[in-house]
């Protein structure tokens, strides 16, 4: 799939949670092309510290702007908090293998934790527009850290039951699957490690298929540095790079350690 | 007039001083449109071994000060695939190929360029005796002189193509692998490979990296490799391809003056991939305004006073 690198403009900026940003940027050519669950590897100034892009999921499209949703964690994520309307960044994209949303019409469940969530209102449009049917589960450590914002159906778990129920969001998610009668169930995740790899466990015992879109310590982006393996179940390759065969994979395809 | 920016190893002509170093340029094309290959005076494969390599388990890659520490582990499609699947693109683009080679036997190393030679289309073959993240082979090869000479000698009876042997930093004496190189028949020195390394997790207390240790290169390194290269120009006469951190037309100028007659951009690569097409460009312009004919008249113009050198009175 062709991608791009842009030079792009800051249009807004929103704190839509304490620590937890909106960036949008002017990105004609990368808005014309992304689809939902690619990424943008972004460079947010010329100097080296950071050095390395860093790789964002692409959480909304809107004509020919890009949204990014993000919460501030090192000093990558700092610097782009602090860019305003006009500022420039760099950006290579879109990258990555995106969702699959044309399938015969599913009970789409999208489930994520944390900023996890990132991708999903792209992803919502994209499945609405498909006829697929959707329930959304968003997780968080506490209530002002759930994300919502433009997810549909949304059921809301925190771990300190501030909000929701009270308890993981897969926890959550396996109480509606046996409480609730559902069929033709397909599952979206995105989310931390653990929480991929128990809803991993939950899709396989609960025979639902289940996609996930992960994360990877990457260089480049574009399969070139080799710094993102998952681990395959089977088959004679034994890793797939997050940037190039991901970040969306079908569960049974890796393992999530 | 504009200067000659072109230059030779044995032979063969690049069309400039300016490579891409194996392993941050993949086999070519990874990097789609982003990057006009044209403007390069030849790409360095990622390393290939006779058989493929699934490379280390995560995590590879980490991000440290001005730089990262990788342990990628030599992740690599194999000879076979490579010739069949990759070498075809690559023979259609305008510069020329260095084929990277990297293996745990004097035999792997020859058992490889052999199966090369035969192949139109790979201009010249550089030697990686110095990965830091393989347990066999790699830092074991290139931080043992005497080894470093057979893989040499035994290499160059099987090809008239140009020969480069690229050496680690992570030795006493730099110095005394290139000779060895040099006098087992090597028609350049790639250096440096990247210095070992180690980050760790403070929340865990666990090395950030699966291997523990890894290998540090970008902007951070460059001081480094500079001084390795001014080492190293003082001790052959063969060509030196400097690596090391550079990410702009002045780092890659200093690597000239210290006595590199090329240099290769690794790195920056991942971070700006039109990076070295600018570099060569911005190389080329510097020499126009120093109403230079030929951009060569730079390689090893350092203007110091070596006999104050600490490193000059070792040498000598």
């Amino acid at each position: 799939m062709e991608f791009f690198q842009e030079r792009v403009h800051v249009t807004s900026r929103e704190e839509i949670a304490p620590g937890i940003f909106v960036l949008r940027f002017r990105s004609p050519a990368i808005a014309r092309q992304c689809r939902p669950g690619q990424f943008v590897n972004i460079r947010s100034d010329a100097s080296f510290v950071p050095l390395l892009r860093r790789p964002f999921s692409i959480s909304d499209v809107d004509k020919d702007e890009i949204e990014m949703l993000f919460n501030v964690v090192g000093k990558g994520t700092q610097i782009l908090s602090r860019k305003i309307a006009g500022d420039e960044v760099d950006l290579i994209g879109p990258l990555g293998r995106p969702f699959d949303c044309s399938r015969t019409a599913t009970h789409a469940m999208l489930v994520g934790g944390g900023l996890g969530v990132a991708p999903f209102p792209f992803l919502t449009r994209a499945l609405i527009a498909e006829g697929h049917r959707i329930t959304s589960f968003v997780g968080a450590r506490t209530a002002d850290q759930v994300i919502s914002r433009n997810i549909k159906n949304c059921h809301v778990a925190t771990d300190d039951g501030t909000k929701g129920f009270h308890g993981t969001v897969v926890e959550l998610l396996r109480c509606f699957l046996e409480k609730e009668s559902v069929d033709n169930v397909q599952i979206y995740g995105c989310g931390p490690a653990a929480m991929m790899r128990a809803l991993s466990n939950l899709a396989h015992e609960k025979k639902v298929r289940c996609v996930v879109s992960l994360e990877g310590d990457m260089a480049c982006g574009i399969g070139i540095c080799q710094g993102c393996p998952v681990e395959r179940r089977e088959g004679e390759k034994k890793y797939s790079l997050v940037c190039t065969e991901g970040p969306v994979f079908d569960c049974e395809e890796i393992v999530i350690r | 007039m504009s200067p000659v920016t072109s230059f030779t190893i044995r032979k063969t002509e690049f069309q400039n001083r300016v490579f891409v170093a194996s392993g941050t340029f993949g086999y070519g094309d990874e990097v789609g449109n982003l990057v006009d290959t044209s403007l390069l005076g030849g790409i360095m494969t990622k390393s290939l071994s006779l058989k493929p390599r699934a490379g280390n388990p995560p995590r590879r890659i980490v991000e440290t000060p001005s730089g990262m520490l990788n342990s990628i582990g030599l992740a690599n499609i194999g000879v076979e695939k490579f010739l069949k699947e990759k070498l075809p693109f690559l023979r259609s683009l305008r510069t020329k190929i260095i084929a990277n080679i990297a293996a745990s036997s004097t035999d792997e190393y020859c058992e490889v360029l052999r199966l090369m030679d035969s192949e139109e289309g790979i201009a010249g073959y550089e030697i990686n005796v110095s990965c830091p993240n393989v347990k066999e082979g790699g830092l074991s090869f290139g931080t043992d002189c005497k080894k470093v000479r057979e893989i040499t000698e035994k290499l160059r009876l099987l090809t008239d193509r140009p020969l480069i042997i690229k050496l680690t930093p992570n030795v006493t004496h730099i110095s005394e692998f290139a000779r060895a190189a040099q006098e087992a028949g090597a028609d350049a020195i790639s250096a440096i490979n990247t210095l070992v390394g180690l980050a760790i997790d403070l929340r865990t207390r666990k090395p950030k990296l699966s291997t523990v240790t890894g290998g540090l290169s970008g902007p951070a390194i460059k001081p480094v490799a500079l001084a390795k290269v001014y080492e190293i120009a003082q001790a052959v006469e063969i060509p030196i391809i400097g690596i090391g951190g550079i990410a702009s037309t002045e780092d890659a100028l200093e690597f000239l003056i210290v006595g590199a007659s090329a240099v290769q951009i690794g790195t920056m690569n991942f971070v700006e991939p039109s990076i070295a097409g600018t570099i060569a460009r911005g190389i080329e312009e510097y020499a126009q305004r120093q109403n230079l004919k030929d951009v060569g008249e730079l390689v090893g113009t350092l203007d110091a006073n070596i006999e104050f050198s600490p490193l000059y009175s070792w040498l000598h």
